[in-house]
């Protein structure tokens, strides 16, 4: 039963979150912007269409959609929705498979990228892969900083019972926040680190790799986003939100947390200025050194 | 424990290893000057623990603020503005490299204190970890920047990190230290706003790389 509900929430919730992304962004646009449902209507039209493969493709570029949206997806499994849907697997070690199940989603997209020769796909690829790079240690330091402060290396359990960390290692526990956050905007590519709705190729870093994909590839890619950009939302909001409930109001609470989360990204987005290209490593680094920093304080408390 | 001390002391730490990654030197004096108003509640905070809070403790803080928090950020700002200097150009290590190196002595900083056998019990367990962090990210700051104004927050820096450490003698030595050490922080900062403003109109900047070497 709880397994069908953390999977009815997790394969169905998602889109909802771009939807209202948007709409934040068009009311700070003085815009009413699109309905909150549109991605839900743009995947189903997707769907519905054939796809275009380009002759110089080979079958790297069909598997790439597939492959990452099966990795995010069983990533998806890892991770349990607040406390009160567990996640349908569990394990000790599996924050770090849930990781590399990212990086193995995001791996199949360069792949499919390269394999279409174009040149603008290439440099997208490239700096996707760098800026990953950057993004991956502060996401680490931060599941250390939180398998620390839990003694435990398993999301169920490192992600229930946070009200006694946040006693303990309150200010870690804030700046274990903001670096996972930063880390989301990276690994989404949202608007300090990348513009999702750049319409010249040049200055794009995910969606020029995406650009030779029509159809139900193009559907289970954008379908992918948005289960990555709620996948980090749960932790960030499981992070900020550690009460503790009854089932029903605990999911109450968790996709009340999710749905403050996208407004926050909305918020963010609206208000920030995209960063030069050659700023973005620099904040990635930063948002490590202040997960180290956690990591840090978590530990002194840890051994006293 | 004590959630505000803690927290006073990590926004320190926060303050400081980002006036490491900012290129622009207003920014730095602004960040130095939140990190100092920090580090002014420390022992209001630190006494608060034990109840009453002393006068000296209360005369400490008022000093601080009107000193490091007002005072000493003024004088930094109007050298900025009569040197017309905004942003610190050519680092000698780059700003990313300087933040991954702040992190590292952070690190080093919080080893190195579980080393440190101690007569009595800091006050929190994070006190004398981010002394020793203020210090060492202060030199950093001296000895990678070639911006006279951004090698004067270095060295404040150090000296917040200086104030954390006599802290720790709150008890024994009430007003020895604090004095002390604020008195020299007035005149070192005196001093070097004499010395920026003498080499600004000397050489028509602030580029201390210039003083390496001798000419006859």
């Amino acid at each position: 039963m709880r397994a069908a509900l953390h999977l009815l929430l997790f394969l169905v919730f998602p889109p909802l979150l771009m939807g209202v992304i948007n709409r934040v962004k068009a009311a700070f646009a003085g815009r009413r912007g699109p309905p909150v449902l549109q991605l839900y209507f743009d995947l189903w039209k997707l769907l519905r269409k054939g796809a275009v493969y380009s002759t110089t493709t080979t079958w790297i570029f069909r598997a790439g959609p597939v492959v990452s949206l099966a990795a995010t997806l069983v990533a998806g499994l890892l991770m349990p929705l607040g406390g009160g849907l567990p996640a349908p697997f569990a394990f000790p070690g599996d924050v770090i498979l849930f990781a590399y199940l990212l990086a193995t989603a995001r791996f199949a997209t360069v792949l499919a990228a390269l394999d279409t020769g174009s040149s603008f796909e290439g440099m997208g690829a490239s700096r996707e892969v760098t800026f990953s790079a950057l993004a991956e240690p502060a996401l680490f330091l931060s599941i250390a900083a939180l398998a620390l402060a839990r003694q435990s290396i398993s999301w169920t359990s490192i992600l229930s019972g946070q009200m006694a960390a946040w006693h303990l290692f309150g200010p870690a526990m804030a700046m274990l926040i903001g670096a996972l956050v930063l880390v989301a905007l990276a690994e989404n590519s949202r608007i300090p680190f990348d513009d999702p709705t750049t319409h010249l190729e040049l200055t794009m870093v995910h969606e020029v790799m995406i650009l030779d994909h029509s159809g139900p590839d193009l559907a289970m890619i954008l379908y992918g986003a948005s289960l990555k950009l709620f996948l980090l939302g749960a932790i960030v909001v499981r992070l900020a939100f550690p009460f503790e409930a009854s089932v029903p109001g605990h999911v109450a609470l968790f996709v009340a947390g999710l749905l403050v989360y996208a407004v926050v990204m909305g918020v963010i987005e609206s208000t920030f200025a995209r960063l030069r290209m050659d700023r973005i490593p620099q904040i990635l680094i930063a948002a490590s050194v202040f997960a180290a920093l956690a990591v840090a304080v978590i530990l002194v408390r840890v051994n006293a | 424990m004590n959630v505000s001390l803690d927290l006073a002391l990590v926004l320190v730490l926060v303050l400081c290893v980002a006036s490491v990654g900012t290129s622009r030197i207003g920014a730095a004096i602004r960040y130095f000057s939140f990190q100092a108003a920090a580090v002014a509640m420390v022992p209001l905070l630190i006494e608060t623990r034990s109840g009453e809070i002393s006068v000296h403790a209360w005369v400490l803080f008022a000093m601080t603020i009107v000193l490091k928090v007002v005072g000493v950020p003024y004088l930094l700002n109007r050298s900025v503005r009569e040197a017309a200097v905004r942003t610190e150009v050519e680092p000698l290590i780059g700003f990313g490299l300087s933040l991954a190196i702040g992190g590292a002595l952070v690190a080093l900083s919080f080893a190195l204190a579980r080393q440190l056998p101690l007569l009595q019990k800091p006050p929190s367990d994070l006190l004398i970890p981010v002394a020793f962090s203020l210090l060492m990210i202060g030199l950093l700051l001296i000895v990678s920047r070639s911006k006279a104004v951004t090698q004067v927050v270095g060295y404040l820096i150090m000296e917040n990190g200086i104030f954390l450490f006599g802290l720790l003698l709150l008890e024994t030595f009430p007003w020895l230290i604090e004095m002390g050490v604020l008195l020299d922080l007035f005149v070192a900062v005196f001093v070097m706003g004499i010395v920026i403003f003498q080499i600004n109109r000397e050489f028509d900047h602030i580029d201390s790389h210039q003083l390496d070497s001798l000419k006859d």
